[in-house]
């Protein structure tokens, strides 16, 4: 088993977050796990994307040109790399901040409208906890629990942003799959 | 006339001098080593060397010594004081290697604020590698490579880094000093005694420039070239302390 | 075990303070400046030393400052500050000074790009800087890898009194992987050279000119009687599936790990490919090389880099084999179906004939 996933959206959006929590979690399943963030002159504003690859055995190239899953957190990201997604692969996106989805009939498109969740529980800047919590119940393969374990281990020592982490994570796992 | 110490502790005896005569190197070399007897720093002292004709200043001096690549040697120094505050570190550099090639070193080091000691040799030329145009070189005078003399629109002016760095914060004690003279050297001495005194009470940088005769590549008998350092060079750079921040820190 | 999830610029980091490493200097630089954040944090926390130097030129000098006090001292960079450092890493191998340089390799010449690249492997196994000398160098393939190395690089350095290279690239210095870090090492050996003050003994002085030029003959063949030692003790390198193998590609660092992925692929339609990963580069797995090519006759190098390596396997080989070589220069990551292009298309040719 190879999981590639490309997670990509705009500096500040906490793309990388979700990428670091995701992999971390893997780790603490026991599988081979790799995360790769774009790097150099990515800062708030500008694009960021990370990739994981999560495999029951060694990972050979941390890079996916061709992603099985895409995760993209607004329209930029998702036109950048829509392309790139694999035939038969996945693709979720942040119904708030894309309006208009490429036609791919040989991906599979969920919805999930993450920054509207973030918002009602107390602040968007949760959203992609949110979006974790859904790619989390997409992928099936690592355990809610576990993410939650990762997450207290990365934020442990900001109690409340661990808290609300961990509520926007609750509230787009049980969300997903979200209506259209 | 007896001498009150005729031979050094930490100088090396039974060795033959490879400097010049008239060379101003041996001068400071005794005085440094005095200063570290007088102070009792001998057995903790690490002297970096430069590149130049005192890269062979371990030949004489008898404390730990390091040679320095090309105007590295603040930088060495620093590792050497970051690694073993225990350790009394200073510098032994000329004008070639702190203010052309080691500015950098020179300038970040003196910013730093660095625990350690310069002893600066600017004799206005490059010694060992024959005569060359230094950045302290004067006015018209001539080298190897100013063989008109150094043209202040072609080949710049004499570079006072001791001034520059003096105004920074984190340099406490800066004087310019030379050896021309009985007078002269007595006041080295006293300046190096200050600066090394400065590390030893953990007040920061100190950096003595002192200006040395160098008869071979000035081509002048040593008598002339100890009075072209008073009547000339000492005109360009004024001897004095340029800062003293010892009582505020 | 207690596994980390970290990035490779941290674990080169996390690893030195645990094998003891007292002092860092460098200068910023991507992609490696993760490494130097990490120490900035962790050594002065420590009431360790940590200084952001003005130049890689200056950090390399401090490191030969704490190095000759016998402290055990690290600095990082990557491809042109590496550079810069060239002339202080000469001067340590002259001085016979243990050190780490850690070059994090982007693309090149010149500024380049940020992007993984191995570009810089002639100068890290030719000596680099100027004169007579050689640096081991450790080219790690995973983080696990990057954390045993360097650990591991400190123990080669103080044995042999040398510098010592740790050669990745972007992609290894960025990406994140679990680890298991070695112990932390409370307390190290005195070092018998170490300038520390002559105290009540004799006075000592390093220096590296040699003026008299049969004295520094001697200095020369001293060095090589110890990178002697060093070739016959501590070449490393990984073996992966060469038993059966009938085609035998090289490559080390990312495009090892990328090679090996490619093997796994071809090895299921039954394309006997193995891998020799040197993990030293120099001094380079040769022997096993040579002894290889008594039986298979095609070997393909993979390098990021237009073939640097490929020179130390034609060294080896001594025109026993063919040796197929694919390089992709310049900051492109090869993929593994690329690599299992080339194999199959290779292979195939050693089948025909």
């Amino acid at each position: 088993m190879l999981l590639k996933l490309l997670i990509a959206g705009s500096g500040g959006q906490g793309v990388l977050t979700i990428g670091n929590v995701l992999g971390n979690a893997a780790m603490l399943d026991n599988f081979h796990v790799t995360y790769l963030p774009s790097y150099g002159a990515a800062m708030r504003g500008g694009t960021a994307n990370c990739t994981i690859c999560i495999s029951d055995e060694e990972v050979a190239s941390p890079v996916a040109s061709t992603p099985d899953i895409l995760v993209a957190m607004n329209q930029p990201s998702l036109m950048t790399f829509i392309t790139r997604l694999e035939a038969g692969g996945q693709l979720l996106y942040n119904m708030d901040l894309v309006d208009s989805v490429p036609e791919r009939h040989d991906v599979d498109i969920f919805g999930a409208p993450v920054n509207r969740v973030g918002r009602e529980l107390g602040s968007e800047r949760g959203a992609n906890m949110v979006m974790l919590g859904s790619l989390v119940k997409l992928i099936k393969i690592i355990k809610i629990e576990t993410v939650m374990q990762s997450i207290e281990m990365m934020m442990g020592s900001k109690k409340k942003l661990a808290e609300s982490s961990l509520k926007a994570l609750q509230a787009g796992y049980d969300g997903f799959p979200f209506e259209k | 006339m007896k001498l009150k110490n005729p031979w050094p502790k930490y100088y090396k005896k039974d060795v033959v001098t490879h400097y010049c005569p008239g060379c101003g190197h041996g001068i400071v070399h005794r005085i440094v080593a005095e200063v570290l007897e007088e102070l009792d720093l001998g057995k903790r002292a690490i002297c970096v060397n430069p590149a130049g004709c005192a890269v062979l200043a371990y030949l004489y001096f008898d404390f730990d010594v390091i040679e320095s690549a090309h105007g590295r040697g603040t930088a060495i120094a620093t590792g050497v004081k970051r690694s073993r505050p225990d350790l009394f570190v200073f510098t032994y550099q000329g004008d070639g290697d702190l203010s052309a090639i080691g500015t950098a070193e020179t300038i970040h080091s003196a910013n730093r604020g660095e625990n350690i000691c310069v002893i600066f040799i600017n004799n206005a030329v490059y010694g060992m590698t024959g005569g060359q145009l230094a950045p302290t070189t004067l006015l018209e005078m001539k080298t190897t490579t100013t063989p008109l003399g150094r043209d202040p629109k072609y080949d710049g002016y004499p570079l006072h880094i001791t001034d520059v760095v003096a105004q920074f914060p984190g340099v406490v004690y800066a004087e310019r000093v030379a050896v021309d003279g009985p007078a002269g050297i007595r006041k080295t001495k006293k300046a190096i005694t200050t600066a090394f005194q400065t590390q030893v009470d953990g007040l920061g940088y100190s950096i003595i420039e002192v200006l040395s005769p160098c008869p071979t590549n000035w081509k002048l008998s040593p008598v002339d070239s100890f009075k072209w350092v008073t009547d000339v060079m000492m005109k360009e750079f004024p001897t004095g302390v340029l800062t003293d921040k010892r009582k505020k820190v | 075990m207690n596994k980390i999830f970290i990035s490779g610029n941290h674990a080169f980091a996390e690893s030195a303070i645990r094998a003891g490493c007292r002092c860092y200097f460098g200068y910023p630089i991507t992609p490696q400046n993760e490494l130097g954040e990490y120490m900035a944090d962790h050594m002065r926390r420590e009431g360790r030393v940590f200084i952001q130097s003005e130049s890689e030129t200056a950090a390399i000098n401090m490191v030969i400052g704490a190095a000759a006090t016998g402290s055990r001292v690290m600095t990082s960079s990557s491809s042109p500050g590496v550079s810069l450092k060239q002339e202080g890493i000469s001067f340590l191998a002259g001085f016979e000074l243990p050190a780490v340089i850690v070059n994090v390799m982007r693309g090149g010449p010149g500024l380049g790009n940020i992007a993984p690249a191995q570009g810089d492997y002639f100068q890290a196994t030719r000596g680099g800087g100027h004169g007579d000398y050689r640096t081991p160098v450790f080219a790690p393939a995973s983080v696990q890898e990057i954390a045993d190395l360097t650990y591991h690089a400190f123990d080669v350095a103080d044995r042999y009194r040398t510098p010592v290279m740790m050669l990745s690239d972007g992609m290894m210095g960025q990406m994140k992987e679990p680890v298991v870090f070695p112990e932390r090492i409370a307390e190290l050996p005195a070092k018998e050279w170490a300038l520390g003050g002559r105290g009540d003994g004799p006075s000592r002085y390093l220096c590296s000119l040699i003026l008299d030029a049969m004295e520094m003959e001697r200095h020369n063949w001293k060095l090589v009687r110890k990178y002697n030692e060093i070739e016959k003790n501590e070449i490393r390198f990984e073996e992966y599936m060469t038993d059966d193998a009938e085609i035998i590609v090289i490559a080390y660092g990312t495009t090892a790990r990328i090679a090996k992925g490619a093997i796994k692929r071809v090895r299921k339609d039954g394309v006997r490919a193995g891998m020799i990963r040197p993990i030293t580069l120099w001094p380079f797995p040769k022997q096993v090389l040579n002894d290889l090519a008594s039986r298979v006759k095609t070997f393909v190098v993979f390098e990021m880099s237009t073939g640097q390596m490929l020179e130390d396997v034609q060294i080896a080989l001594e025109g026993k084999a063919d040796i197929i070589f694919h390089g992709r220069p310049g900051g492109v990551v090869p993929t593994p179906v690329e690599f299992a292009r080339i194999i199959y298309r290779e292979y195939q040719k050693t089948a025909k004939s």
